[in-house]
């Protein structure tokens, strides 16, 4: 990026290391990444011990609590069915931890000096593996119940002879395709807002010494950045959900076949 | 021409695909509206569909921007 200056949009998503250790040729060091994923199941664990204390006249996190609960289980209901119940809490972790995560990379943390805080859904390392998850769950409840009737989710009822072979393919192809898009969606969906807000940030900035005309693109590109993070904002919430919910029909696909 | 310019001529050409997924989420969310308006009752039970709807139509735009990406930091 020549244009942008001396402020690199990509330098956001570095891992470094915090506590560097090699084992056997292996670097596990403690990055940037794993201590944001810690803080991100430290607030989700804090969050949820506050609101679960099973109080009889719900307080403020009690509520909280129970809302984002019946939320994640009436989709679960409406999208699974009463077999749903036992995915319920995988779907949970999965929506709560993926939502806390997105937030956390949008907080701006970063007016303290030294404190950089990471997106960790902006890497496909992470939220890959996250949709490998989902799809081997999927394969294995799919196999588990239907044996090797599972395939005929790759061919739909009445479908004409000829076409089966042709439709099969395509059907195992958009299968396979599968957590490919679940993990991309949401990796690039992060790390499209994180760039876009980068680069109108050192837009104000460099616009400040441009003179009249400077200043002028500097609070066009300030207004900008609000609608941006709250766009963002948005975004996260959908971006979670979405994950959520493809996971919900894909669990759906494979225990109820068609 | 030499290759930096190609590059940001190419992401440039890339990102085009991202406004035609504008047209695709938006396209989603009207006809949601449109039809919604008219039936209000229904309109709860499909929104489920309206997401995966929105998903699909967004995950291509997104695709785009990660060609633009890649095309824009090759070496």
């Amino acid at each position: 990026m020549a244009e942008a200056g001396k402020i690199d949009p990509m330098h956001q998503f570095t891992v470094e290391p915090i506590v560097p250790l090699h084992i056997g040729g292996y670097d596990i060091s403690f990055t940037n990444s794993s201590l944001w994923l810690f803080i991100a199941l430290a607030l989700l664990m804090g969050f949820f011990m506050l609101g679960s204390k099973r109080e009889l006249v719900p307080g403020r996190w009690q509520m909280a609590a129970e809302g984002v609960t019946g939320f994640v289980d009436n989709m679960v209901k409406v999208n699974i069915g009463p077999e749903g119940k036992k995915f319920m809490p995988y779907i949970f972790s999965l929506f709560t931890f993926i939502l806390v995560a997105n937030f956390l990379g949008l907080f701006p943390l970063a007016i303290i000096p030294g404190l950089h805080q990471f997106t960790t859904t902006s890497h496909f390392s992470i939220t890959g593996v996250l949709a490998v998850l989902s799809f081997s769950m999927v394969l294995i409840v799919g196999f588990w119940r239907h044996k090797l009737h599972f395939f005929s989710l790759f061919v739909p009822h009445g479908t004409p002879i000829v076409m089966v072979p042709l439709i099969f393919l395509v059907e195992l192809l958009s299968f396979m395709v599968r957590p490919f898009s679940l993990g991309l969606r949401l990796f690039v969906a992060m790390i499209a807002g994180h760039i876009l807000m980068e680069v109108f940030g050192s837009f104000i900035v460099s616009g400040l010494s441009g003179g009249p005309i400077g200043w002028g693109v500097s609070a066009l590109s300030f207004l900008f950045i609000i609608f941006v993070t709250l766009l963002e904002l948005l975004v996260c919430a959908i971006q979670a959900y979405v994950f959520a919910l493809l996971t919900t029909l894909y669990l759906n696909d494979a225990i109820n076949l068609h | 021409m030499d290759f930096a310019s190609a590059q940001v001529i190419g992401a440039g050409l890339a990102a085009i695909g991202v406004g035609a997924a504008a047209i695709g989420v938006g396209n989603v969310f009207g006809s949601f509206l449109e039809s919604a308006l008219r039936n209000p009752a229904a309109a709860d039970g499909q929104q489920g569909r309206l997401f995966i709807g929105f998903a699909a139509a967004e995950l291509l735009g997104l695709i785009a921007f990660a060609v633009a990406m890649i095309i824009l930091y090759a070496r």
